[in-house]
């Protein structure tokens, strides 16, 4: 287990390694130069040379590459901003603000997204997929199965602007979504996110909906299951004890693609609804030509997706003991 | 218990129950009279009722996309018009069509843009036509790549798999819409400089370059398994013995065994396209206006000019979005069910 985590951390740092080098030479392909953003209408050669210079954008790019990566670790204190203690991503060009601490800013509005939404849809999509599983074959299971469908082909900026013009601007039943943190006031927090979550578990539910009654009924055709039931095992036991199990590896796997997309940013559902999270930093990001920012919310993101893979490659172990790590 | 051709999302299929099994029997003895694969998928697509229904609902789809110059000349109206300009007495001061359900009319048949005051009928189906022939082109890229990497990585092994499979992963790590964000600027800037005009093929071509360079892997992952497999059975060894090359082997004995899971997969990539295209104009870097794209009109529907008022506008191109995707998906699980009766799902 430690050879196998260890071995997996270390491919995901060279990974997120190179996703920097992209990024970073992503951004110097970009049009515009955040120097003539920052410099303003007014703008002479020398103030922009000078602006070029206290962002560090006069030095060659491997160069600004490595000063960027040992600033990860070691932390920096060449910005007229101020110290910045590691993980230094550096300070915004946009706000002038610590990288770091406004991706922790935004991290609960995102967290509090997909925790609330996770809980929803795992609960509504495993249970419809189970009874449908369970009853298969009868108008229940078809219901469920015509529903699931439909519902998983909805798009969040189909769905998400239909609830909000229903439930808000029409009938005036919901305030607009908002966000409050949890510690500040709970029942605040709860309803300003609700059309959010109520939005995205529908889509997500959907789908788990037809993950777990196919999985099921996949599994509940395997031999292990049928010798269970010919040795006289109740059908509920085989059911929740046999089946079930067996049927978690293709869950876990979707479940932790879906979280991590939504943990690095749902850059839709946020836009959608006007939260500012993750996902929105990302698209300001790009907007203003903010190469710290960007890489912030980038390597944050795809860290977070390597996580995820290896809490699942690690999960595999734990629900099918014939899967060996390393 | 174990029906052969049993389709998921069962409830919308009324043939799927009992009656199937029987059917199977005179299928294996036409078996014997030797018919190829693809003649008894075709057997078996064209009993499936779901599939076919689904089938006929995608072509209707590609039709009107392809015929919507035709349909828009015979209609009278393009989906340029500014009819907030030219006819601004259907129009409140707001730029809401005057008549109810979003200025329906036997004039505009499905209304009036709220705004601009496009006409939403041309505009859906230009729309349409826009978002599936850049969908179709990234999946025909995606699928050539990932044909040409994956059966590479499976059929040579060694140095070139491993170097395969570790751009996979490597792409696969990213976070595939932030890249797209972040990449759609550069990869327009690459062809115009950033104060001309951005052309409309500028950002089509940039559409399908940043989706096809994050799309191709899934499949190429599928192929290099199958192809890893069947390098190892016995009539790829035959051919080898006698003295095939290995283009020969890759053209004749490999592709046609991997026809299945391209076709399977292309079905279920093309609408995942389609969804991730309009969700980048939905952001707003994809098609922009003037230019009528699906996502776009999407992005048009969530303002506040059209919640607040007349809400008729959004069920346009969500309805018909969820058509497509609907039926797409129920095709794809017809096709996977006709090529292999046996995954019961």
């Amino acid at each position: 287990m430690l050879r196998f985590l260890f071995r997996r951390i270390l491919g995901s740092l060279v990974i997120l390694v190179l996703l920097t080098v992209v990024a970073f030479l992503l951004f110097f392909g970009m049009p515009r130069d955040p120097a003539l953003l920052m410099c303003g209408k007014t703008c002479t050669p020398d103030a922009l040379a000078n602006i070029h210079h206290t962002l560090g954008l006069d030095k060659s790019i491997p160069e600004q590459f490595w000063i960027f990566l040992s600033g990860l670790v070691t932390g920096r204190d060449d910005f007229a901003q101020g110290p910045c203690p590691a993980p230094c991503f550096g300070y915004s060009y946009h706000t002038n603000e610590q990288v770091w601490s406004t991706l922790m800013d935004r991290l609960p509005l995102t967290l509090s997204l997909a925790a609330g939404a996770t809980v929803v849809f795992l609960f509504v999509g495993l249970g419809t997929g189970l009874l449908a599983a369970w009853k298969r074959g009868t108008l229940v299971d078809k219901s469920f199965t015509a529903g699931s469908m439909v519902l998983s082909s909805m798009q969040i900026y189909f769905l998400g602007p239909l609830a909000l013009a229903i439930l808000v601007y029409q009938t005036h039943i919901f305030d607009e979504p908002d966000y409050t943190p949890l510690t500040d006031n709970p029942a605040a927090w709860f309803t300003g996110l609700i059309i959010p979550w109520a939005v995205l578990s529908t889509i997500f539910a959907a789908q788990y909906t037809r993950m777990a009654r196919s999985s099921m009924i996949e599994q509940l055709q395997e031999e292990h299951v049928r010798t269970a039931r010919a040795k006289g095992m109740s059908g509920r036991y085989v059911f929740f004890r046999y089946a079930w199990r067996g049927s978690l590896i293709p869950i876990i796997t979707i479940l932790g693609i879906d979280l991590s997309s939504l943990l690095g940013g749902a850059i839709i559902t946020e836009y959608t609804f006007g939260l500012p999270g993750l996902g929105r930093l990302a698209v300001e990001s790009v907007q203003f030509s903010d190469l710290p920012l960007l890489l912030g919310v980038m390597l944050f993101a795809a860290a977070v997706i390597l996580l995820c893979n290896i809490v699942v490659d690690a999960c595999y172990a734990f629900i099918d003991p014939r899967v060996r790590l390393s | 218990m174990t029906s052969p051709i049993d389709i998921e999302g069962g409830g919308t299929s009324v043939v799927v129950d009992g009656d199937q099994q029987p059917k199977t029997k005179p299928e294996e003895a036409k078996q014997l009279e030797g018919r190829s694969p693809g003649q008894l998928m075709w057997i078996r697509f064209k009993r499936d009722r779901t599939g076919v229904v689904s089938a006929y609902i995608v072509i209707f789809f590609f039709v009107i996309g392809l015929a919507a110059p035709l349909i828009a000349k015979l209609y009278g109206k393009d989906p340029y018009t500014v009819f907030a300009d030219e006819r601004p007495e259907l129009f409140d001061s707001a730029g809401v069509p005057l008549q109810p359900n979003g200025g329906i009319s036997g004039e505009f048949w499905f209304g009036l843009e709220p705004g601009n005051g496009y006409d939403v009928f041309t505009k859906l189906l230009y729309g349409i036509r826009n978002s599936l022939m850049i969908s179709l082109a990234v999946t025909v890229a995606t699928v050539l790549t990932g044909i040409i990497l994956g059966v590479a990585a499976g059929y040579l092994g060694g140095k070139s798999d491993q170097l395969i499979s570790r751009v996979i992963d490597f792409l696969l790590a990213f976070p595939a819409q932030l890249f797209f964000i972040a990449s759609m600027p550069v990869v327009v800037s690459l062809f115009v400089s950033p104060r001309d005009e951005t052309p409309v093929y500028v950002r089509v071509v940039a559409l399908i370059a940043v989706q096809w360079f994050l799309g191709w892997m899934s499949l190429a992952r599928i192929l290099r398994g199958t192809t890893l497999a069947l390098r190892e059975r016995e009539f790829i060894e035959a051919a080898k013995v006698s003295g095939a090359s290995p283009v020969r082997i890759i053209r004749r004995e490999i592709m046609p065994n991997v026809v299945t899971p391209i076709l399977v997969q292309s079905t279920y990539m093309l609408p995942a396209f389609v969804t991730a295209e309009a969700g980048l104009s939905f952001l707003g870097v994809g098609l922009v206006e003037p230019t009528p794209d699906w996502g776009q009109m999407f992005s048009k529907a969530s303002t506040e000019l059209v919640m607040q008022n007349d809400i008729t506008y959004m069920f346009f191109p969500g309805i018909s979005m969820i058509v497509f995707i609907v039926a797409f998906n129920l095709l794809g699980d017809s096709v996977r069910d006709a090529f292999d009766p046996k995954t019961a799902r």
